[in-house]
């Protein structure tokens, strides 16, 4: 797009637009929200990147394949599950830990890295399908 | 994020406290481990050479688990894991019993052979575009509509199976898959809409959507609920999952598009998920209802006995043929669970297992006659039994199967089938399945008469020598097929309990409530 403000003001709205996700996916364990919204958010301001930029710019910021983002989430999300065998607790039992970094406790979940796989899965797959069509519409 | 609070609330109530052990992990195991083995090949998308050492391990393990999964269900019954440990009905449960083992079993078997054949039938394009990673999560939504215990959890791994499908379908993207695949794709989600509205009435009528629950639930609610309705409309949803008549027309126009391991698979694997959802629903949920739509099914399985016959006979494409052949096992299996009873739905599992295995085999041996002969049509291929004696009698084997011929698989089943129908004096119905068988053998008869008999006139034939990854899962179904044929006890032993868990499933309701439950 030809738009100098659009390309100008693009980089700062997505990166907002990423943080923003990763707020909106940390924040759906107890409030509105999660990964799968979270993931759209992210989506949309790749996209948003990309008909600024060009697909091939957003291709090299995300570095990894779109699909193998996809994967990574999916894999992260049945690792997720399968934790519980190592608790004696059935398939997707929400298990926490409190670790402390610097004398602040942080409570992590397989809830979260199952969320977090939802994430990757929605980041990977619809970007996929969104760089693909800007990718043929463009021309 | 808010820490969890502790407090002194009786968690008994709402979660399972008992420890689970390792034995029952291995309900969950086949569609964790199919999941995680896909996303890893999905991550591993540029190492497309390790795609195939990676899949076949992966179908390799997914046997083990699946044949320790029935070992375990045959020695201590029914096994129940619900997700998140929240009590049934409540946490969506995963409950096998011996049907869904089996299935389970024997679907993972053939998944291995196709893993094996695609090593030679799937070029590098097929596997730049994804064939390994759908393979396994195509085995995912499998397994898991094998051993679900819940409804809706059921339409998801349908949904899961069909998405990987229509990945499979397009792969090579010529204009005739396209075209194949809309239609496929077009009946499939007609289907699956219909099994989406049924499970939402279900869930108005019930409140429930855990099979266990429904079916102890549905004695008390049977004089004033639609069950009739509700279980025809499963009937006709899963009626066209499996392709039986009159929506079977999908799969003769589609499964000849795709490349030869992708209809090996589909034949073997996912009428046989329609059929199984028909006999968990119809069998173990709303038998009262089975019974009063005995006569339509049996109608409509006899229908598609001699439409697929007819179909076979009349086509002369190799994968045409079988199309119509899968369409026509469908029927026999229909008959099966109109009639009911040990002898029926013990038939209907045993034809399916057998059609699974015997299906993909045939499929095997269509793609390889086309790799031999230069084509597919019946008509111009000739002389493969000169090409390659060992490849034409391993053929052979599979076509005698098929056509229910001892001493193979497929005629125990039909021998059931026939004597079940015979006891409830449906004797129009025996008759047509041994029409049908008749019907068969000629079919086969033709194809093998024509493609592999008949000589070239006047052309020199050489021997033509078969890649051992070709061959050998032929081999090792038609062997399967002949070993279950000459000692059919231990599996007909099984599928005979199978059967009679169905009808009766108090040990499945145990296994879900183990203490009576709730209510």
């Amino acid at each position: 797009m030809k738009s100098v403000i659009f390309r100008t003001v693009a980089p700062f709205l997505t990166s907002l637009m990423t943080l923003f996700s990763i707020f909106v996916l940390l924040r759906g364990h107890n409030e509105p929200g999660g990964g799968f919204i979270g993931g759209l958010i992210a989506v949309s301001g790749l996209a948003i990147y990309g008909i600024a930029h060009g697909v091939e710019t957003v291709r090299h910021a995300i570095y990894f394949h779109p699909l193998a983002i996809a994967g990574a989430g999916l894999f992260a999300a049945t690792v997720a599950g399968l934790i519980s065998l190592y608790a004696h607790v059935p398939f997707m039992t929400g298990l926490w830990i409190y670790p402390s970094f610097f004398g602040v406790e942080m409570p992590l979940s397989t809830v979260m890295l199952f969320d977090t796989g939802v994430y990757l899965v929605v980041v990977g797959s619809i970007s996929s399908v969104a760089l693909s069509l800007e990718e043929r519409g463009g021309e | 994020m808010a820490v969890p609070t502790s407090s002194s609330v009786d968690l008994s109530a709402a979660l399972v406290l008992g420890p689970t052990t390792v034995a029952d992990w291995l309900v969950i195991l086949p569609v964790a481990w199919c999941f995680a083995i896909g996303a890893l090949l999905v991550m591993l998308r540029r190492a497309i050479g390790l795609h195939p050492i990676i899949a076949v391990a992966g179908l390799a393990g997914l046997v083990l688990i699946d044949a320790l999964l029935l070992a375990h269900v045959a020695t201590k019954g029914p096994v129940t894991m619900v997700m998140g440990r929240w009590l049934p009905p409540f946490g969506i449960a995963f409950t096998v019993d011996l049907t869904g083992a089996l299935f389970a079993l024997v679907a993972a078997i053939v998944a291995l052979a196709g893993g094996i054949f695609s090593l030679a039938d799937i070029n590098d394009s097929g596997r730049r575009y994804g064939f390994y990673p759908f393979l396994m999560l195509l085995m995912a939504g499998v397994s898991g509509a094998f051993l679900t215990g819940d409804v809706f959890n059921l339409y998801v791994w349908f949904e899961v199976l069909l998405i990987s499908s229509f990945g499979l379908l397009v792969l090579g993207s010529e204009p005739e898959q396209i075209d194949g695949t809309v239609k496929y794709g077009f009946l499939n989600l007609v289907a699956t809409t219909l099994f989406l509205v049924a499970t939402g009435y279900l869930y108005a009528v019930f409140g429930t959507l855990n099979m266990a629950d429904i079916a102890r639930k549905a004695e008390s609610l049977r004089s004033g609920a639609p069950l009739m309705t509700l279980t025809a409309l499963y009937v006709l949803a899963f009626g066209m999952k499996a392709a039986a008549f009159p929506v079977n027309f999908w799969l003769p126009a589609s499964y000849h598009t795709p490349r030869v391991v992708v209809s090996a698979l589909f034949a073997g694997l996912l009428t046989k998920v329609g059929i199984y959802a028909l006999i968990r629903v119809m069998v173990m949920l709303f038998p009262v209802e089975r019974e009063e739509l005995s006569f339509v099914m049996a109608l409509a399985g006899a229908l598609t006995m001699i439409v697929g016959v007819l179909g076979a006979l009349a086509q002369t494409d190799f994968r045409r043929i079988l199309g119509y052949l899968v369409v026509s096992g469908i029927g026999s299996m229909l008959a099966g669970i109109a009639v009911g009873g040990p002898g029926g739905i013990g038939g209907a599992i045993f034809y399916a297992l057998h059609s699974m295995l015997v299906m993909t085999g045939l499929y095997f041996a269509a793609g390889i006659a086309a790799r031999l002969g230069g084509g597919s049509s019946i008509a111009t291929v000739s002389g493969l039994y000169r090409k390659n004696v060992g490849f034409a009698a391993l053929t052979l084997m599979l076509c005698f199967a098929v056509s229910g011929l001892p001493p193979f698989s497929g005629f125990w089943p039909k021998v059931m089938l026939v004597k079940a129908a015979l006891d409830i004096g449906a004797w129009w119905l025996a008759a047509t399945l041994l029409l049908a068988g008749f019907c068969t053998v000629i079919a086969t008869g033709r194809l093998f008469l024509l493609a592999y008999w008949r000589d070239d006139a006047g052309a020199a034939v050489e021997t033509v020598r078969l890649p051992s990854t070709v061959l050998a899962p032929l081999a090792a179904l038609s062997l399967l097929t002949l070993g279950i044929g000459l000692y059919p006890e231990p599996l007909l032993a099984t599928i005979q309990s199978a059967a009679t868990g169905l009808a009766e499933p108090s040990a499945y309701l145990n296994s879900v409530f183990p203490a009576g439950g709730l209510q």
